[in-house]
């Protein structure tokens, strides 16, 4: 079964077994508006938790995108390149890049649904 | 540290519709109320609104009201005529820009300046400093007076059937001013016609509830930007600074080296003009999906730095990423291909002409 979890900078891990679907919540997608381009890195990069793989632009602004754990990218979202909107329309389906996940513990640092979605009520992130 | 945001007094009726705010020159704005692209497209092709209340309104008057403003602005008060308003900068003695701000003749003797409001507090104690030995009063009326952007191509439509004012007979760079010092002037920040009003709060927030009541878009600073961008008008920031010139940044039509008497800044910018400036602003077309942003590196076609960013967008209207930079003037020429690193990766440019959209204001 698919879990997911959230960072604080609102990028999403969608987990299925040593696999992970890295992508940005619904909430930070509204937050962005339509999205112009997506800055993807390349298979077979390697990442640290909470080091920058990438970058999201919006016509307002362009946010660095964070790893949410130690991970390995084996395949990269290409139908972004044609339509950044997808992840407009549907942010859990559009995923941005899928990853092995090397170090699963590190997942348990990280926010599950319902306390990311009480973090987005907090105040604006 | 965290300083308390100033509100316009129209902050609550722009929370009401749940506006995205943020911090913008002290004041707590609102960026975006339904999107930046629809309210983008709202002033391109009918009409917007903006609370633009924070701008702020420097009023001088006395005996030698007019030799004073044509002291510390580089465009030329003098000939004006009560009812015209006229754009230009303030520099220093090095050329560097105070500010840009329009100036308002309101009569023989008096003068409202409109300035940034990031640039307030040193624009009014530049102003002060600036005036001794003339004998002139300045006041700062920003704190009390509110000022409304309606622009568009339905503005003057908009401005007749909802708020009753007839404004067909304005020219561009004209105002009128109504009872209870209401100021409408026929000017704006978009590239699109429109008008700018002047008033006190309490006749703004009415205006504003009439304007909304009819249906018009309420629009935030986000668009504000992209619209000015597309039209080639600089951002006080962005564009001109105190280390940038307006010869520098293109703006050698508001900047008259030869009035009588001259002005602050006037012997300066009059040598960067013969010899001609080392930098220049220009227009950029990037060859890439991937947005340039203020303050990122332009480099030549060997990799070297030749300047920088200094605004970039997706433009809405052209479909593609475009930029305004300031770069080695060698690099200026229209055509001229040059680069730009947007983060790890460098992005083919080539130089364009920076009024990226023909504006459509009404002469």
């Amino acid at each position: 079964m698919e879990k997911i979890y959230y960072l604080p900078t609102h990028e999403y891990i969608k987990v299925d077994g040593n696999n992970g679907y890295i992508g940005i919540s619904e909430y930070a997608s509204k937050q962005l508006g339509t999205v112009t381009y997506v800055d993807v890195p390349e298979d077979g990069d390697e990442f640290e938790a909470g080091e920058e793989f990438g970058a999201i632009e919006s016509r307002k602004a362009a946010s660095d995108l964070f790893a949410p754990v130690d991970c390995e990218v084996t395949e990269v979202n290409f139908a972004l390149e044609g339509d950044p909107k997808l992840i407009n329309k549907n942010p859990l389906e559009a995923w941005i890049i899928k990853v092995i996940i090397k170090n699963p513990a590190q997942l348990d640092d990280l926010m599950d649904e319902k306390a990311y979605a009480e973090y987005c009520l907090t105040d604006n992130h | 540290m965290e300083q308390e945001l100033k509100h316009t007094c129209l902050h609550g009726l722009h929370c009401g519709l749940n506006a995205k705010m943020a911090p913008f020159a002290g004041y707590d704005m609102p960026i975006e109320y339904t999107g930046l692209d629809a309210e983008h497209a709202a002033v391109r092709t009918r009409a917007g609104l903006f609370d633009v209340s924070h701008m702020g309104e420097i009023y001088i008057s006395g005996k030698d009201a007019v030799k004073f403003v044509d002291h510390i602005f580089t465009n030329y008060a003098a000939p004006m005529k009560p009812g015209q308003v006229l754009y230009g900068m303030m520099t220093y003695e090095t050329g560097g820009t105070v500010d840009d701000l329009l100036v308002y003749r309101l009569g023989e003797e008096s003068f409202l300046l409109v300035v940034n409001a990031s640039n307030l507090e040193k624009d009014y104690a530049w102003i002060r400093d600036c005036a001794d030995g003339f004998d002139v009063d300045i006041r700062d009326y920003s704190a009390d007076c509110g000022q409304l952007a309606l622009q568009g191509p339905d503005s003057e439509k908009v401005l007749k059937n909802v708020l009753g004012i007839d404004a067909s007979g304005l020219s561009f760079y004209t105002f009128t001013v109504l009872d209870g010092n209401v100021i409408v002037s026929r000017t704006g920040y978009t590239g699109e016609d429109g008008f700018e009003i002047y008033a006190d709060p309490g006749k703004i927030v009415q205006m504003w509830n009439e304007l909304m009541e009819y249906g018009i878009q309420p629009c935030g600073l986000g668009c504000r930007d992209t619209l000015r961008f597309e039209a080639g008008l600089p951002l006080y920031g962005d564009e001109l600074a105190e280390d940038i010139t307006p010869i520098e940044a293109g703006l050698g039509m508001f900047v008259k080296l030869d009035k009588p008497g001259g002005f602050i800044g006037c012997e300066a910018l009059a040598k960067q003009k013969a010899e001609g400036p080392h930098r220049k602003l220009i227009g950029l077309e990037i060859d890439s999906p991937a947005t340039a942003r203020h303050g990122f590196e332009v480099l030549d076609m060997d990799g070297a730095t030749v300047g920088h960013i200094t605004t970039g967008y997706n433009s809405l209207t052209l479909g593609t990423n475009i930029a305004m930079a300031l770069v080695d003037a060698r690099y200026a020429p229209l055509g001229s291909k040059l680069q730009v690193k947007i983060r790890r990766k460098l992005a083919p440019a080539t130089v364009i002409k920076k009024r990226f959209y023909v504006p459509q204001y009404k002469k």
